[in-house]
Order: C-alpha cells, then sequence, then structure tokens
C-alpha cells in the first residue's frame, strides 16, 4: 500500500515551513476565539442563526437568484449566467474585447482561482494582474495558494526577496516593509493603466442587489475608484436574503478569517458611480458561475454551500496545520476543502476521495465555523459516497482480515494469543502494505488479553 | 446569452425540486449582532475616539491639530475637496500646497487627501465614505494620508445601526484603520494600496 497523499505532502514539507504554518494559523485561531467570546457571550447563537440564514437561502436559489437578478438590473448592472469555468472566463473576455481592453487589475476572488481566470486571459493575450500582495507572490512565482485567507502562508520572506529581485522589482531585501512598498508602487502604475478591474463577492444582497467586498489590503478598492469597467465573479451561494443579515455575517467573517472586528475595507457596491463622481466604473457586471455548485446543491453534501470563506477551520484543523495547503492538490484546502474540492471535481472525485478521510472527525472545524457547517457529518457522508462508487482505498489500512477476526470469537482469542510474536518479529517478516502504513507511525508493543485476564479476575474477585 | 439562464435556472429548480420542505427564513433582532461590552460606555465620540485608536487610526477634533500632524509628518502637498477648501485655508500656511483637483497623471505628488465622509460607527472606529459626500474616490484613497471631515452627529453607535442606515449610495466604503497586510510572515504592515495614515477629523 502506498502511503496516502496527505501524509505524503505532510512528509515532504520543510520543518521551517510547517513550523511557521502552524505557528500562524494556532495565533490567528486563537486571536480569533478570544475576540468572538470577549464581545459576544453568546457567540455560539450567532454562528447557529448565521448558519440558518445560509441554509435557507441555498434551499432557496430557485427564487433567491431570480430576485437578485431583477435587482442588480434595476440598479444598472449587467448579468450574466456561467455554467462553467470555461464560460465564466468566456464571459469575463467577451466583455474585454467589446471594450477593446487589453488590461485588467483582477482583487483576490477564490472563484477565478477555480476558472483560472488569470492563466486563460494571459493566453488569450489579455494582461491580467493580481492586485492582493499575496495573490502578486503567488502569480509571479507561478506558485498556488496554500490558504484561503493567507495565499503565501507556506512561503518565507528569503523566498519573496528572491522572487522580487528575479521580477525587477528592486535589489535583493527581505523586509516585508521594503517588499510591501515596492510593490505598492509597482501596482499603483498598474490600476491606473487597466480598464477592468474584477473581483469576487464575499456577499449579494437579494432584497437590495448590494454587491459586498473585504480587503485589508485596499485593491478591490483601488481598481473600482481607477477603473472604467467592473466585473464580479460571483458563486451562486453567495446571496443574503437582507442587508439586515450583513450587520451579523460581517461581525463573524472578520472575526473568524483575521480576528479583527471588522475587515479594513467593507465595500457595498450597489451599480456603476454616480453621475456627479468623477471616478469609477460606469459599466458593471455580475457573472453568477455555477461550476459544479448545481450538482452539489443537488447532493446529501448541500450544507457545504453556506461556506463564507473565512479559513476559520483550516487555522483549527490538526491535518492542516501538518500537511499546509498544497497537500489538498485543489483550491480549496484545509476541511472545508476535504469536503468541497472532491465534490467541485466531478468525474474526476475518485482523484480527491482520500481527502475526506485525512481527518480525525475531531470536530473542531464545525465548532469554530461562522455558518456551523456540519463538516464531519459531511466527510462521512462523502467517505460513504467513495465506498458507494468503489472508488480507491488508498491511506486506509486493509480492514476485511480484522472484520473476520471481529466476528469469530474463537479466531479472536486466537490471535490475540499469538499476536505478542508480533513484538519480537523482524521487520522483514511483517507484510508490505502493515510496513509501509509504519513508516510513519510506531505501534505500541503488545499487550493482546490483558484486558480480558483483568477481566476474570475483576470477576472471580467480586463473588469471592 | 438567454439560453443559458433559462437552462440554469431550471438545473437548480431540478436540484431543489426533491428537497421534502425548505429551511424557513429566521427573524433575528439586531441586539444580538452588538458587542454589548463595548457599548456600554460614554458617549459615541469618546467610544469612536477609543475605537479608532485600536485600528491605529486617529481623530483629531479640531483643524489646527490636523495642519500640525500633517506639518510634522512632513505632508505638505495635497488634495481638498473643493467644498471643504473655503473653512481649511486660513488654518494652512504658505508651506503648504492644496489642489483641488486631483491629477490622475501624478498621483504620487499628493502626500494627503482632505475629502468629506458620510459618517462614522464608534463601536469599531469605522468611517463611512460615499458617492454623494466623498468628492473624489482617488483623493480620498491614494495618497499616503487620508483626513476623512465628518460632523459629530453622523456617527452611528452600532455597525447594526450603520447597517440599517445604509441608504441608496452605489459605493459605500467602510473604512476601518489604515490599509494593511499580514501576508509576509504573518508581519503586519500598513499602507499597503491604500492610505497608511487614516485619520478622522470630527466637526461640531
Amino acid at each position: 500500500m502506498k502511503l496516502s497523499a496527505i501524509d505524503g505532502f505532510a512528509h515532504d514539507l520543510r520543518p521551517e515551513t510547517k513550523e511557521s504554518v502552524y505557528k500562524s494559523t494556532k495565533k490567528t485561531h486563537e486571536a480569533r476565539t478570544k475576540l468572538l467570546f470577549d464581545h459576544f457571550p453568546n457567540a455560539n447563537r450567532l454562528r447557529e442563526l448565521a448558519g440558518e440564514i445560509k441554509q435557507h437561502v441555498i434551499e432557496n436559489l430557485d427564487t433567491y437568484l431570480p430576485k437578485v437578478e431583477e435587482k442588480l438590473k434595476a440598479n444598472g448592472v449587467q448579468v450574466h449566467w456561467a455554467a462553467t469555468a470555461e464560460e465564466a472566463n468566456q464571459a469575463v473576455l467577451d466583455i474585454m474585447r467589446r471594450r477593446q481592453a487589453t488590461k485588467m487589475v483582477k482583487a483576490k476572488t477564490m472563484v477565478s482561482e477555480e476558472t483560472e481566470l488569470a492563466h486563460f486571459l494571459e493566453k488569450n493575450g489579455v494582461e491580467c494582474l493580481e492586485t492582493d500582495l499575496g495573490e502578486f507572490i503567488v502569480q509571479i512565482d507561478h506558485d498556488h495558494p496554500s490558504h484561503i485567507v493567507r495565499p503565501i502562508i507556506h512561503k518565507s520572506r528569503r523566498e519573496v526577496a528572491v522572487s522580487f529581485e528575479k521580477n525587477g522589482l528592486g535589489a535583493y531585501n527581505d523586509e516585508p516593509e521594503v517588499i510591501t512598498r515596492r510593490a505598492r508602487q509597482f501596482l499603483r502604475g498598474k490600476y491606473f493603466e487597466a480598464d477592468v478591474g474584477l473581483t469576487g463577492a464575499n456577499f449579494i444582497v437579494a432584497e437590495s442587489g448590494r454587491l459586498v467586498l473585504v480587503t485589508n489590503e485596499g485593491n478591490s478598492r483601488f481598481s473600482l475608484a481607477a477603473t472604467r469597467c467592473h466585473i464580479a465573479m460571483v458563486g451562486i451561494e453567495k446571496i443574503l436574503p437582507r442587508d439586515q443579515d450583513l450587520g451579523l455575517l460581517l461581525n463573524l467573517l472578520a472575526r473568524s478569517a483575521t480576528a479583527q472586528q471588522l475587515t479594513v475595507y467593507t465595500e457595498f457596491i450597489k451599480g456603476p458611480r454616480s453621475p456627479q463622481q468623477p471616478d469609477g466604473p460606469d459599466e458593471m457586471h455580475v457573472i453568477f458561475v455555477d461550476n459544479g455548485r448545481i450538482d452539489v446543491l443537488a447532493s446529501e453534501c448541500r450544507d457545504i454551500l453556506r461556506c463564507i470563506r473565512c479559513g476559520a477551520c483550516l487555522n483549527v484543523c490538526p491535518v492542516y496545520r501538518q500537511a499546509s495547503g498544497h497537500a489538498y492538490r485543489s483550491v480549496y484546502p484545509g476541511p472545508v476543502g476535504a469536503v468541497l474540492s472532491p465534490l467541485l471535481a466531478k468525474e474526476k472525485f475518485p482523484e480527491l476521495a482520500d481527502l475526506p478521510k485525512a481527518s480525525s472527525l475531531c470536530g473542531a472545524c464545525q465548532e469554530v465555523c461562522p455558518v456551523n457547517i456540519p463538516i464531519p457529518d459531511l466527510l462521512l457522508r462523502l467517505r460513504d459516497k467513495n465506498k458507494r462508487e468503489h472508488g480507491p482505498s488508498a491511506g486506509t489500512p486493509p480492514m476485511g482480515a480484522w472484520s473476520l477476526l471481529a466476528s469469530q470469537p474463537a479466531a479472536w482469542k486466537a490471535a490475540l494469543l499469538m499476536g505478542g510474536a508480533i513484538n519480537f518479529a523482524p521487520r522483514a517478516l511483517v507484510p508490505a502494505p502493515v510496513r509501509a502504513w509504519q513508516d510513519h507511525r510506531t505501534l505500541p508493543p503488545w499487550r493482546g488479553g490483558a484486558f480480558r485476564k483483568w477481566m476474570r479476575e475483576h470477576e472471580a474477585g467480586k463473588k469471592s | 446569452m438567454n439560453g443559458t439562464r433559462e437552462q440554469f435556472l431550471r438545473r437548480v429548480n431540478a436540484a431543489l425540486a426533491l428537497l421534502p420542505k425548505r429551511a424557513p427564513l429566521p427573524q433575528w433582532d439586531d441586539e444580538l449582532a452588538v458587542a454589548r461590552k463595548l457599548m456600554e460606555q460614554r458617549d459615541t465620540l469618546e467610544l469612536f475616539i477609543e475605537r479608532i485608536n485600536l485600528v491605529h487610526g486617529l481623530a483629531l477634533t479640531d483643524v489646527p491639530a490636523m495642519v500640525e500632524h500633517l506639518r510634522k509628518g512632513k505632508f505638505l502637498h495635497g488634495y481638498c475637496d473643493p467644498v471643504l477648501l473655503p473653512q481649511l485655508r486660513e488654518h494652512f500656511g504658505p508651506d503648504f500646497i492644496l489642489e483641488t483637483e486631483f491629477d490622475r497623471t501624478r498621483p504620487d505628488d499628493y502626500a494627503f487627501g482632505i475629502t468629506r465622509a458620510a459618517g462614522a460607527i464608534a463601536e469599531t472606529g469605522t468611517i463611512i465614505l460615499d458617492d454623494t459626500t466623498t468628492s473624489r474616490r482617488l483623493g480620498a484613497l491614494a495618497p499616503w494620508v487620508h483626513v476623512a471631515v465628518f460632523p459629530r452627529a453622523s456617527i452611528h453607535r452600532t455597525v447594526v445601526d450603520a447597517v440599517a442606515n445604509l441608504g441608496g449610495d452605489p459605493n459605500i466604503i467602510w473604512a476601518t484603520g489604515p490599509s494593511k497586510t499580514a501576508d509576509i510572515e504573518g508581519i503586519l504592515i500598513e499602507g499597503v494600496h491604500g492610505p497608511g495614515e487614516q485619520i478622522a477629523l470630527v466637526l461640531d
């Protein structure tokens, strides 16, 4: 049996990366918990309520989607529908071509990571520049983000300094402040050159058509001040029913993601700029993206569509802390990714079927989730799905022999007596699959039968 | 494109058709999402000043203090909302250059930008900007220092109050402290794409 993929990544991770991922996720998690419970003695009720609101939305998307479309149109926004990643990317390119635009500045959006928009546009002759500092570094390094909120949690300042030097952004300097100033200067020029700014959406409100974006750096704010056209790529699950619900969700999102009361910039966008305002887009598009979401909606795992992409479950997860984000081989790492990534992979589900198994089901992810997603239950449902569909079983030792023993008392007793031999068996005699499993785990010494012996003596003692 | 839309929505309908019942929309009381412990104290302005300091912003209550702050930081060239200029000009000395136009071909010339703001939120130390009151989006964003000018009466006490009064402006921005990142090794750096200094000038 081969080592499961996620174990392999954890094994190969450099010690300094593992340490920095562990430390920073732990720190953020602890700060998040303190802030949330200091401010709200009933914080768990807030999480449950937010979960109920989002569950209501996803179970009523058939009425909410036309409703939000109508509001957006009334606000002067053009609405598009994209069933696949290709259709979503093509819709963006079509808008660019119609405007004869060749340059785009792009804020951080997870759905555009799913569709690999930047690659697609570059291939089609459109410059598409990531403006979030972390995503910008990922882009110039041809790397992949490893955390939903902190894309370069796996990189050291030295690595960043090297790639800045390589890309002509000044002589080697690994001071984070110097790196940040250089990025500010470089990207500033790009905002003013670009015709189109692309963003995602953290929320989009059905009753008002308000699109809400949060960033700490101000990159989406800059692209909505310097460019003339705003395109938002939005997963269909981002809807909230009422403006009022923003009061709850914004409070939860910032605390859960980065342990802030509010993210530095919260933008409420309701169409193109006002006539008296000289800066900002006079044209706005929203592209609603399916890319597998409707299939998830039809499945018994639809609760995962409540997710607001805060990353709190990554920060608390013992598996993520050991393996880091690339171990999940997909856009969404961590517990949410272990559910969402295999589902969004559609026919490639078997390739990611090991992810739902890479969990001890400790439940910490659900405890911190701002929308109370029952992630452990969903992981079990996906394990079951894999079993039913006869998917691969890598990562789990075969249980056939065990079930044979467990169902036959005589065989079980015999095995207990014989089992002691394993303490003395030379490694060469251990069957290969067990040996592979043992590479990263140490079995305690065999003490089989000790409990039965104790029980016999205990019972005897009681009688006398 | 219409075909895509109809097909899209038909698939959503089909996905939900088999659900035996749908989760209801819960009603909830705004009070639930208020950090009540913070709100127990004093008046709204004091709370706002305390909270904006915590997010590394700065609140000032008179014009000369603001001018002095800019002078001390050697921020001597800036953009100023033309509506504010008559009331502010006398406080600036001849060492300052004030422009009422923001020229996007030379954004680096502006060390500070002074604009009006629509209000603030005390609970979080947040400044509220919008298209109606903020003369130029770029003037409030591109310079290193942004001074937001608003009357004391426009401060909302809580986030939920501010949400309830969002209104119809197409571009409302809540700014809670200076622009920042912790992308590189978790080290906090202020002034990434937006202002490195966020100042509130609260007038009576």
